[in-house]
């Protein structure tokens, strides 16, 4: 009986529909309607539908999505990196004092934030993939380091935590539009956000280097024996991650015309919660990056959602927290359903 | 059925390994035929994984030399006895379970298309050459991106094997594919290395199941505690004598007095003990 079910099952060939049932993202592309709608409803009429409100919550959304790609990419591979909100802080840092300190011109700052991001992912890489401790430990240690280092330097040099006056000091370089220009009101972020988060997906999909990265996740000893440069993909998403987090430090610094020493705080935790909510597995091996990308659109939505709706933006995180543990909740059917179809 | 007259693809001349001061192997020899399925047999402990391992280069021999096709080797590494056509499939496969079937099949020896930057996993190539491989052992997979883990133990072994086959295996060893299946689907596993017996790779199958390696076999040595009890053609030796000679002449025997013997004891201690 069993048997002849088995079979039958086995050739039949399941609609579009079922299989979409079973993808990583599900919980996040529906999360987004759901909370698309809620807001619609509740603050449509406080400008939630306006397009200036479709931008202010895209902009929020941008700039966790930013990291969030590169960070759901670096949990797949099956490591965590709870450093780039300190190297947020760092990197914005390095360039206000380089332009207003030291007279940099821009791009040469640029240049020296995205060096430092490196040398911060190769050094998370390094001690991970030689050490084999946790990146959880690993990279918590840098976020408390790279953080210190970030305020004591500051307080050394320019005796202060805050630097403003950059957008006086950038005016007429070419370069700040490309970070933190608009279009049509628009702030360009969100363009940045949408090609990492195609470029991720297309890394993910359909490169050797993405089929690496699940095998990587999902059991590191059997992708090392048949071959893959376990260490070495590793490394390259640390890298990854920390360049995502300058990036994202540029394009606040600019935006804001200044930096603070505290920037990019509990931002490693929110692209994990972003991350997760898209149906990435907290051990690897699974997940996708548009659903990191549903996932940062559901933090803007509600970020900015309450807002409009003018109760106190302090039940923000409330609503976040909530919605992480049903997100998680679902995906965690989702990926049973999966992998248990027969 | 031995096609082949000339070099075995595969032998060990008195292969000897200790740890430390365990003597897991002393001395064994064996040869393996194009289109054959040689059986090793043997207990637990007997030292059939660690005599395999010297092949796939996992350990090396500290006596004794291998050959393939009569040639001296040495493997420094698992990667050497790949590069001479010798695949391994361990027991716990290789198999990423939560990833996709295809992508498995191909993961460390993807196909790409394009070049530079645009150089990609060629998906649609890798779907295709999965569905055709798992469509000759008889798998017929609604979709190659289901997870690993969707199949059976049974298929999993088989996809494992197929794709050692598909990546130009001339020498394929399995260490226990059967042991861990139950009886269909262990049948599926065995009619399988059938198959790719007939595509003239020699085979190397570990059990300790007497029932399937006759049912394959067409040689058997087997180890006691590391050493070589011999080795024989499937005409010369019944299946009671290989379980015999597996478990050391007279300990099934004995196991089985002694078995009776506990229960008995067990039946009485209960008998006088009426409120357990
Ligand atoms: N790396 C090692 N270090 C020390 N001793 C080892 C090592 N590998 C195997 N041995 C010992 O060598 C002997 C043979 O082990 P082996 O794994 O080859 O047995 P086996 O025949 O494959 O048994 P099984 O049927 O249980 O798989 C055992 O006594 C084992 O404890
Ligand atoms: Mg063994």
């Amino acid at each position: 009986m069993a048997q002849t079910a088995t079979a039958d099952e086995r050739v039949r060939r399941v609609g579009a529909f079922r299989k979409w049932l079973t993808r990583p993202e599900l919980a996040a592309v529906a999360g987004s309607v759901l909370v698309f709608v809620f807001f619609a409803i509740v603050a449509g009429d406080s400008g939630f539908l306006t397009l200036g409100g479709a931008a202010s919550y895209l902009e929020v959304s941008a700039q966790l999505g930013i990291v969030a790609v590169p960070v759901s990419l670096l949990m797949i591979a099956g490591e965590f990196d709870l450093s780039v909100g300190s190297m947020v802080g760092a990197a914005g840092m390095l360039v206000a004092i380089g332009i207003v300190e030291y007279g940099w011109p821009l791009w040469l700052a640029i240049v020296a934030a995205l060096v430092l991001a490196m040398l911060v992912g190769l050094f998370n890489g390094y001690v991970v993939t030689r050490t084999r401790l946790p990146s959880f430990i690993v990279t918590l240690g840098m976020l408390f380091a790279l953080r210190g280092l970030t305020i004591g330097f500051t307080r050394l040099l320019t005796g202060r935590t805050e630097i403003g006056g950059l957008t006086g000091a950038t005016r007429g370089s070419p370069l700040p539009p490309i970070f933190a220009g608009t279009i049509k009101g628009f702030p360009v972020s969100i363009i940045w956000w949408l090609v990492l988060a195609v470029i991720g997906t297309w890394v993910l999909q359909r490169t050797v280097f993405g089929n690496w990265t699940f095998g990587v996740g999902g059991d590191p000893n059997a992708a090392r024996n048949v071959g893959v440069p376990v260490n070495r993909v590793k490394i390259t998403l640390f890298v990854c991650t920390a360049l995502s987090a300058a990036l994202l430090a540029v394009i606040q610094v600019l935006d804001a015309g200044s930096a603070d020493v505290l920037r990019g705080q509990l931002l490693e935790l929110q692209a994990i919660a972003a991350a997760v909510i898209g149906g990435v597995l907290l051990t690897g091996g699974y997940g996708s990056v548009v659903g990191a990308l549903f996932g940062a659109l559901i933090f803007g939505m509600v970020e900015q959602g309450i807002f409009f709706t003018g109760i106190n933006t302090d039940w923000f995180q409330v609503f976040v927290g909530v919605m992480l543990l049903i997100a998680v909740l679902f995906n965690n059917y989702i990926r049973r359903r999966a992998s248990e179809a027969r | 059925m031995m096609a082949n007259n000339g070099a075995p693809l595969l032998e060990a001349r008195e292969v000897s390994k200790y740890f430390g001061h365990v003597i897991a192997l002393e001395g064994v020899s064996m040869k393996v035929h194009a289109g054959e399925v040689m059986c090793l047999l043997g207990d637990n402990g007997a030292g059939k994984s660690t005599f395999i391992k010297t092949f796939s280069g996992v350990h090396q021999p500290d006596r004794g030399v291998l050959l393939v096709d009569g040639e001296e080797v040495r493997f420094n590494s698992p990667r050497d006895a790949i590069d001479r056509g010798i695949a391994t499939v361990y027991q716990d496969l290789a198999m990423i379970p939560l990833m996709g079937i295809s992508r498995n099949f191909f993961i460390g020896r993807e196909p790409t298309r394009g070049a530079g930057p645009f150089k990609r996993f060629d998906v649609a190539k890798a779907d295709r050459i999965t569905r055709e491989e798992l469509h000759k052992i008889g798998i017929d997979l609604r979709d190659t991106a289901q997870p690993v883990s969707t199949l059976s133990g049974g298929e999993r072994q088989s996809v494992a094997i197929a794709r050692a086959v598909y990546f130009g295996a001339k020498i394929l060893i399995l260490d226990e594919p059967t042991s861990a299946l139950g009886v269909k689907q262990a049948a599926i596993v065995l009619r399988y290395i059938a198959r790719t017996r007939e595509q003239g790779i020699g085979v190397i199958f570990i059990s300790h199941n007497v029932h399937h390696a006759y049912a394959i076999g067409d040689r058997f040595t087997v180890l006691n505690h590391g050493r070589s009890m011999g080795t024989f053609e499937k005409g010369d030796i019944s299946m009671q004598e290989l379980e015999k000679m597996m478990a050391g002449g007279k300990e099934l025997d004995q196991l089985s007095a002694e078995l009776e013997g506990s229960l008995s004891a067990k039946s009485e201690a209960q008998a006088n003990e009426p409120d357990s």
